[in-house]
């Protein structure tokens, strides 16, 4: 029905925006991640392209890996708050929902159930994307309260450990010392501890990673919403630094992302024997077929 | 409890006007609580969500009970009102009819999030069983709470007793889901001496429930990935701060209020109008709304008894407010008495503001925080109106 519902019909098609109708042509839904995935970007129409993001912006970046490791673009929807994320994510060909300030997880509780409701055989993905701000501070108990009552949807928070959309103010994600805006003396207290905060709230699949390997990232999004459609609440805490806020040149971005892989991001990926199941499950049925599908091809090499 | 195992209910649907206006009724002596849930129980809700506060907590501990026989499809307890709220704001993004109630201290808390459902267009209902919001805190009935809410967009209904909470709360969701409505409603009634209390209420059929909610029949459709147009175009997003957004802002927002007035024709059509008027050619009229209607309705047979020149107006919706039929009704008094359960006579500002000659309004008589409404209090008024001398010991 999903892909039904955007495909135009041969006779409208030509009045449509070509944008759109190269979505639908060449875009990512009702396609497999071999076919339109993150290792082969470039080869098919992404459904993010254009942003308004500061140049060098790693959290862009993120946010475009985010789009192409979706495992069912054309049945995602996503929510998110206030904060720079959302410029991009709102201007993704996937259905975004921008709430009120820090209510994502609240919002997407409700969303969640009463798609289980209504569209009880369906697989419906719904994903959080929001700040540090949004997650972790004025979100902070409708965040834990989504991970504590079990909700099943993923929670990606964006952590470039500051308000980069209102100015550069400190965030409980800063790390401790930093000097910011509402913190002219330098943070007083530690950075905020997500990771375990999602564990001990309940969440079954929890990484926390700088986003330096595409294919590692893409991997992670990937487990973290399949996890989330069967057992329970998943989280990914990524590292997505604001080079204005901490004044990181352009061409260093990535280097600073590889520098806090071993330091504040260093790689974590936790799950529990339920999820680690279902991991197993699918990921060993996609090697199966992807294995017969190599033999196959064998096979009619040498007929 | 997964859908499967849920209790299934068999009913029969029928729409909106046979349910409110036709369908048989049977008389029963409850709490306005109880109606409120009675309504909910008859509305083919899909799914509520409850969080506790004095004095609304015994409309959703009763909600989730039909939610636990089977008349609702989904139920939680919330974290908080924001989190209730925002969540309302969710599922309903996916096409379900949504339920929930709050009152005063908890109304504020999710004001953030019911502000912005109408602009979201959530066609949600909202019990608001009102109580004190100011410091010094109490749990007691004042409506002041209706002061916040009456500008957000939403349609508000002012209950004057547990029959209006019945009735009220059955039309909200059939006016909250017209196309060209399409906002949330709030029916308000005051926390205590009607959520509280038993009146008799003749309630339709048990087996009967209003018609499902139509996730396509919206004018902004359900955000589930089935209902067309696919939002797979990449719009610009409305939150940047330039002229577009101006104007989107703008233009939506007329909408909203738009949305608002049109929903007059449906309070006409389920609930007789959004005012009531006992004696149209009086030269007094005491206009009220809510549980200060029922003590201005009992002033008014006062008067009666005592052959005195003083009409009635109950006013059932607040939002839209019926600025041209209030000033129709009071074109020739002489004076108005406006009684009200709040202290900074809310009521009273619209209709002097709905009519040319506000200097004929008397501001009060109030009571706040928490007080009951003497009926004297409303007959001294209106012996002072009519220059009647009077000795009434208050």
């Amino acid at each position: 029905m999903s892909l039904k519902y955007m495909t135009p019909t041969e006779q409208f098609k030509k009045y449509l925006p070509k944008d759109y109708v190269e979505l639908v042509d060449y875009g990512p839904f009702g396609k497999s991640q071999d076919e339109a995935g993150v290792n082969n970007i470039g080869q098919f129409k992404e459904v993010l392209e254009e942003h308004p993001m500061c140049s060098g912006c790693l959290m862009a970046y993120f946010i475009r890996v985010f789009f192409a490791a979706l495992p069912n673009p054309e049945d995602t929807v996503t929510l998110g708050t206030a904060g720079c994320g959302r410029l991009a994510i709102s201007q993704a060909a996937v259905p975004f929902i921008y709430g009120n300030y820090g209510d994502q997880n609240a919002m997407a509780s409700g969303l969640s159930r009463a798609f289980r409701l209504r569209f009880p055989d369906k697989k419906k993905d719904v994903v959080t994307l929001a700040g540090d701000g949004g997650t972790m501070d004025i979100g902070f108990s409708m965040t834990m309260h989504s991970w504590i009552r079990g909700e099943k949807f993923t929670t990606i928070m964006l952590d470039n450990e500051v308000y980069g959309n209102t100015g550069g103010q400190e965030s409980g994600m800063s790390p401790q010392g930093a000097i910011l805006k509402m913190a002219p003396e330098g943070k007083k207290f530690e950075k905020m501890p997500a990771t375990e905060l999602a564990k001990t709230a309940g969440c079954v699949y929890v990484v926390r990673i700088s986003p330096t390997n595409i294919k590692k990232t893409a991997k992670s999004i990937k487990r973290a919403i399949l996890v989330a459609r069967e057992v329970g609440p998943t989280f990914i805490h990524v590292y997505t630094s604001c080079n204005i806020e901490y004044s990181i040149p352009t061409e260093e971005v990535f280097k600073d992302a590889k520098d806090q892989e071993k330091d504040r991001f260093s790689f974590e990926e936790y799950m529990t024997d339920e999820a680690r199941e279902v991991i197993e499950r699918i990921e060993g049925e996609e090697k199966k077929a992807k294995k017969a599908k190599k033999g196959a091809r064998k096979e009619e090499v040498v007929s | 409890m997964s859908q499967n195992a849920r209790p299934k209910l068999e009913k029969k649907i029928v729409d909106a006007g046979y349910l409110l206006k036709e369908a048989p009724r049977t008389q029963q002596f409850i709490t306005g609580a109880q109606a409120m849930a009675e309504a909910v129980k008859r509305a083919n809700v899909d799914m509520a969500i409850a969080y506790p506060i004095t004095p609304q907590s015994e409309v959703m501990h009763l909600v989730g009970d039909i939610y636990a026989q089977g008349h609702i499809k989904e139920y939680y307890r919330a974290e908080e009102e924001l989190g209730t709220m925002s969540a309302i704001a969710g599922a309903a993004r996916a096409g379900v009819r949504m339920f929930t109630a709050t009152s005063g201290p908890g109304l504020l808390r999710g004001l953030e999030a019911i502000a912005s459902w109408p602009g979201h267009r959530i066609p949600a209902v909202l019990g608001v069983l009102t109580r004190v919001v100011n410091a010094p805190l109490s749990i007691q009935p004042d409506n002041i709470e209706i002061a916040y809410l009456m500008h957000c967009g939403a349609l508000v209904l002012h209950a004057e007793n547990q029959q209006d909470t019945f009735d009220m709360t059955l039309a909200a969701f059939a006016i909250a889901e017209k196309v060209d409505v399409y906002i949330p409603v709030a029916v308000a009634t005051e926390g205590f001496f009607v959520t509280h209390a038993k009146g008799y209420v003749n309630t339709t059929p048990e087996d009967m429930a209003l018609t499902p909610i139509d996730p396509t029949a919206a004018p902004v459709p359900a955000m589930d990935n089935e209902t067309p147009p696919a939002r797979i175009q990449r719009d610009a997003p409305v939150q940047k701060s330039n002229f577009m957004s101006y104007l989107i802002h703008a233009v939506w927002q007329q909408e909203i209020w738009d949305s608002n007035k049109r929903s007059m024709k449906y309070i006409y059509e389920y609930l007789g109008g959004p005012i009531e008027v006992q004696d149209p050619e009086a030269d007094v009229f005491v206009v009220a709304s809510g549980c200060a209607a029922a003590q201005a309705r009992e002033a008014h047979r006062y008067a009666q008894e005592e052959g005195l020149s003083v009409g009635f107006i109950k006013v059932r919706s607040i939002r839209p407010f019926p600025v041209d039929e209030i000033r129709e009704a009071v074109k020739n008094a002489k004076k108005l008495i406006v009684p009200e359960h709040n202290i900074i006579g809310w009521l009273c500002k619209e209709v002097k503001a709905s009519i040319p000659n506000s200097g004929i309004v008397v501001e009060g008589p109030r009571v706040y925080g928490g007080m009951t409404l003497p009926v004297e209090l409303i007959m001294a008024e209106i012996y002072n109106a009519l220059g009647i001398e009077h000795n009434m010991k208050l």
